[in-house]
């Protein structure tokens, strides 16, 4: 019983938090480089991922190709140095172009 | 709307719902005649939506027992439990308990558990975005985490179960059910969320189900450890929030 409560105590919750901090900094962290960014105005109609702006609800929904407010994931870093036709590029934010109408 | 209104919505509900019921009186051709084989389009469309709809936010769980058995099964979900809601992402919150409840279902023991994570992934998926505590502010804390009650990410559920359900929900999706493995003997708890653009399905250790249900429920670091260790003896604390902090879990303090 003794080893619970030992184990519990103040110290040992604070002792425990400072391990867990040294172990989750010396493992690469699962969540902080995410592979893949949100990339708009780069998805083919029909081809989009989950976007919410007008004209387009969700995964799949976006009727123009390279729709300015859908998007798309793609790995990171490759949005902005996209090749569109049209010398369309893509961004990691919402575009005007290519909007189906209000 | 008048009563009479509700009355004949409430009527027409119900007729889409029962295949056996009669056409709604207030349905007619235009020459008087009863539009049965319309009304039987309109029905079985109303079925069909639904039932597309949950085929294709339980993947595995249709995979595992093959898709005339899901279809089947999911006719009867749809019959007993219409949407109480416009909103279709909400559909299918308690599909699971429904397939742990239907008799036909219970050849595959843990079909219930795997329509568990497949609910709790599509639930992180469509959640609010938030980013989690970075390695600067959980130091920051320094001696006051214990006494720190924290935020955990707006997306993450966690998922209990006797069976090894996070292996077998892996192998179901990527089609290896017929790789030789050795299934863990014991189950597995799922702690299920999406830190950033990616849903993750983590398996969590010994009591970390305890820990982090503790945590949801408001408890400080230091109750919510006595609460797991109590339910898990060999609960680990320092591993069990290194877990949290890499899996970017925990997203602020209360």
């Amino acid at each position: 019983m003794t080893h619970h409560s030992k184990s519990l105590s103040g110290v040992a919750v604070a002792g425990a938090f400072a391990a867990a901090l040294g172990l989750a900094a010396t493992t690469t962290p699962a969540f902080a480089a995410d592979e893949q960014e949100k990339c708009f105005g780069v998805a083919k109609a029909g081809a989009n991922d989950c976007a919410a702006g007008a004209g387009t609800t969700c995964a799949g929904s976006s009727t123009i190709d390279y729709q300015g407010n859908a998007w798309k994931l793609v790995p990171k870093g490759t949005c902005t140095t996209m090749e569109l036709p049209g010398g369309r590029k893509g961004s990691l934010t919402a575009l005007d172009r290519d909007n189906p109408p209000a | 709307m008048t009563s009479d209104g509700l009355q004949r919505e409430g009527a027409f509900a119900h007729a889409i719902l029962d295949a056996d019921a009669a056409v709604p009186a207030a349905l007619a051709h235009r020459d008087g005649r009863v539009p049965a084989r319309r009304f039987a389009v309109y029905r079985n469309n109303v079925y069909a939506g639904l039932i597309n709809t949950l085929e294709s936010r339980f993947p595995a769980t249709a995979k595992l027992v093959g898709e005339a058995f899901f279809r089947a099964m999911s006719r009867e979900y749809v019959e007993t439990t219409p949407p109480v809601s416009a909103v279709l992402l909400n559909y299918g919150a308690d599909f699971p308990d429904f397939i742990g409840g239907f008799p036909p279902a219970s050849a595959v023991p843990y079909l219930a558990d795997v329509a568990r994570i497949e609910w709790a992934w599509h639930a992180a998926y469509h959640a609010a975005d938030a980013e989690p505590l970075s390695q600067e502010a959980l130091t920051a804390l320094g001696a006051r985490a214990e006494a720190a009650a924290f935020k955990l990410h707006p997306s993450a559920s966690v998922v209990r179960s006797r069976y090894p359900v996070i292996t077998i929900w892996e192998l179901t999706m990527r089609g290896g059910e017929d790789e030789p493995v050795r299934l863990p003997a014991g189950g597995e708890d799922a702690l299920v969320l999406r830190p950033a653009l990616q849903v993750e399905v983590r398996r969590l250790p010994q009591g970390g189900a305890a820990f982090i249900d503790a945590l949801m429920a408001g408890a400080t670091l230091q109750d919510a450890a006595v609460a797991a260790a109590g339910q898990e003896p060999a609960f680990d604390l320092a591993a069990n929030l290194a877990g949290l902090m890499r899996s970017g879990a925990l997203a602020g303090t209360r």
